[in-house]
């Protein structure tokens, strides 16, 4: 069987109420425990190039009111998301949550405001893995000491970038990081240092 | 339930709650508003409470309600037999068993862990509402950190009864940056929010907030050097089970002045009398 383009062939959740239910529980605990692995509830085939964790992502979280942002690679993912979640994209700026594969510009996102900060967009990062990369420190609410985070696909000078977002608060992007079927939340409100 | 969503709430519906809850979370205690919806009983009653937990509920969970740390009280056993019948889910009274516990103005004196959330009803999250009862002006002073009024609230009190006179609802500030309403729990419960394990949402249905204190969040109860923080607590040990540590409640027995001092927790009390040899 040949595959239209538009994706629409790619089903959603298999049990839509229960397992939005569980990959909300996931992404709830992946930011209310900053750096922890969170397993979602993926759909049976998520159209590629998404991994399973950011389709479940966006499965349970956008709709009409809080549409996606689809930059390359995942721009023809439009029609799919669009069938199953209602949203219709909406520019960089705008957008409630922006799926990307690589850490963008956060001055491009909105960040809200002192009196409305959360009027902010959410990251969801597609990364290969969410282990095996540079280690991170994570210090933070949610986080009893310190926790040890070692995403791959992070620039290089990622808590550089991060400090510059945790100025911000009360404003500031919050980020859920996604990689086959498992999330990592980075809130707002957490620290990121360079392990020595 | 045939004809209803699993846990009442329409997918549509807990999708908002569930976007206001991770927003909450991301920046602890400070209020998100919400589109509450008409439930099936009155404001008042935990209608913001019941709408966090029909967001985070699942078919695997066990929920405990509680009513002022009683687990047979008309407002718990209602809100426990509607997701019962709504989700089908498992209830308990102990709180050891629960995986979500909705409470309204107690925090149980069994220790929460890391793998339970707890579930508050707020009758009025804005901790400034009766210093400024504009929420153009409140919003105002939550984005500029700009507390000073309660602290002259609190001034004013020290000055007048010589001690700071907030017995429930004692304002926090809530990862060094927030002020919050505890919502009404005695201000006995207050340090057991402190870098609790467990993960705390807050919802107010009639004012339409919701907010939440992350797992492991500092919670300071606001006070002075000289006038610290103090938990109050009837100085009596608990009638049933002997608990010199619990919070009580007062119970008058007859006309003639007769009382008695009870563990307000239930299920704590319950469970000290059966191990008691």
């Amino acid at each position: 069987m040949t595959v239209p383009d538009d994706g629409l062939a790619y089903p959603g959740f298999a049990d839509p109420v229960h397992d939005a239910q569980a990959s909300f529980r996931a992404v709830l605990r992946a930011l209310a425990r900053p750096g922890a692995l969170c397993t979602v509830a993926t759909p049976p085939a998520p159209p590629p190039p998404l991994a399973p964790a950011s389709a479940a992502v966006l499965l349970t979280l956008v709709d009409a009111d809080a549409p996606v942002h689809l930059p390359p690679p995942f721009a023809g993912l439009g029609p799919w998301v669009a069938f199953h979640t209602g949203s219709t994209g909406a520019d960089i700026g705008d957008a409630a949550f922006v799926l990307a594969d690589e850490w963008p510009d956060l001055a491009l996102l909105a960040a809200g405001t002192d009196e409305v900060p959360e009027a902010s967009t959410t990251l969801i990062l597609q990364v290969p893995a969410l282990e095996g990369g540079p280690r991170l420190i994570l210090r933070g609410p949610g986080i009893e000491a310190t926790q040890t985070f070692a995403p791959l696909g992070l620039p290089a000078d990622f808590a550089a970038r991060w400090a510059a977002n945790r100025r911000l608060y009360p404003r500031g992007i919050d980020v859920l990081l996604c990689a086959g079927s498992a999330v990592a939340g980075l809130p707002r409100s957490v620290t990121v240092l360079e392990a020595a | 339930m045939k004809g209803y969503n699993f846990a009442y709430l329409d997918e549509q519906t807990k999708r908002m709650l569930r976007r206001a809850l991770l927003k909450a979370v991301a920046i602890p205690g400070h209020q998100i508003p919400f589109a509450a919806r008409e439930m099936p009983l009155p404001y008042g009653w935990g209608t913001g409470g019941i709408q966090v937990t029909a967001a985070v509920l699942g078919r695997c969970d066990t929920l405990k309600v509680i009513d002022q740390g009683a687990d047979d009280t008309t407002n718990a056993v209602s809100i426990r037999r509607f997701f019962a019948r709504t989700a089908g889910v498992a209830t308990t009274t102990r709180t050891a068993h629960a995986t979500i516990i909705q409470t309204r103005h107690r925090i149980p004196e069994t220790a929460l862990t890391e793998a339970q959330i707890i579930v508050y009803q707020v009758p009025q999250p804005e901790p400034l509402y009766r210093l400024e009862p504009s929420r153009t002006e409140t919003r105002r002073m939550h984005a500029l950190s700009e507390y000073g009024a309660m602290h002259v609230r609190l001034y004013e009190q020290v000055a007048r009864y010589g001690q700071i006179a907030i017995s429930y609802d004692y304002p926090v500030m809530v990862n060094g940056r927030h002020l919050m309403a505890p919502s009404p729990i005695p201000a006995f419960d207050n340090p057991k929010m402190h870098r609790m394990p467990a993960l705390q949402l807050f919802g107010a249905g009639r004012e339409k907030r919701i907010y939440a204190v992350p797992p492991y969040t500092d919670v300071a109860s606001l006070d002075f050097e000289d006038y610290p923080f103090r938990a109050g607590r009837a100085p009596h040990a608990c009638a049933l089970c002997g608990a010199q540590a619990s919070y009580l409640d007062e119970v008058v027995t007859d006309d003639r002045g007769g009382r008695m001092f009870v563990c307000s927790d239930t299920d704590y009390c319950a469970s000290r009398r059966e191990q008691a040899p």
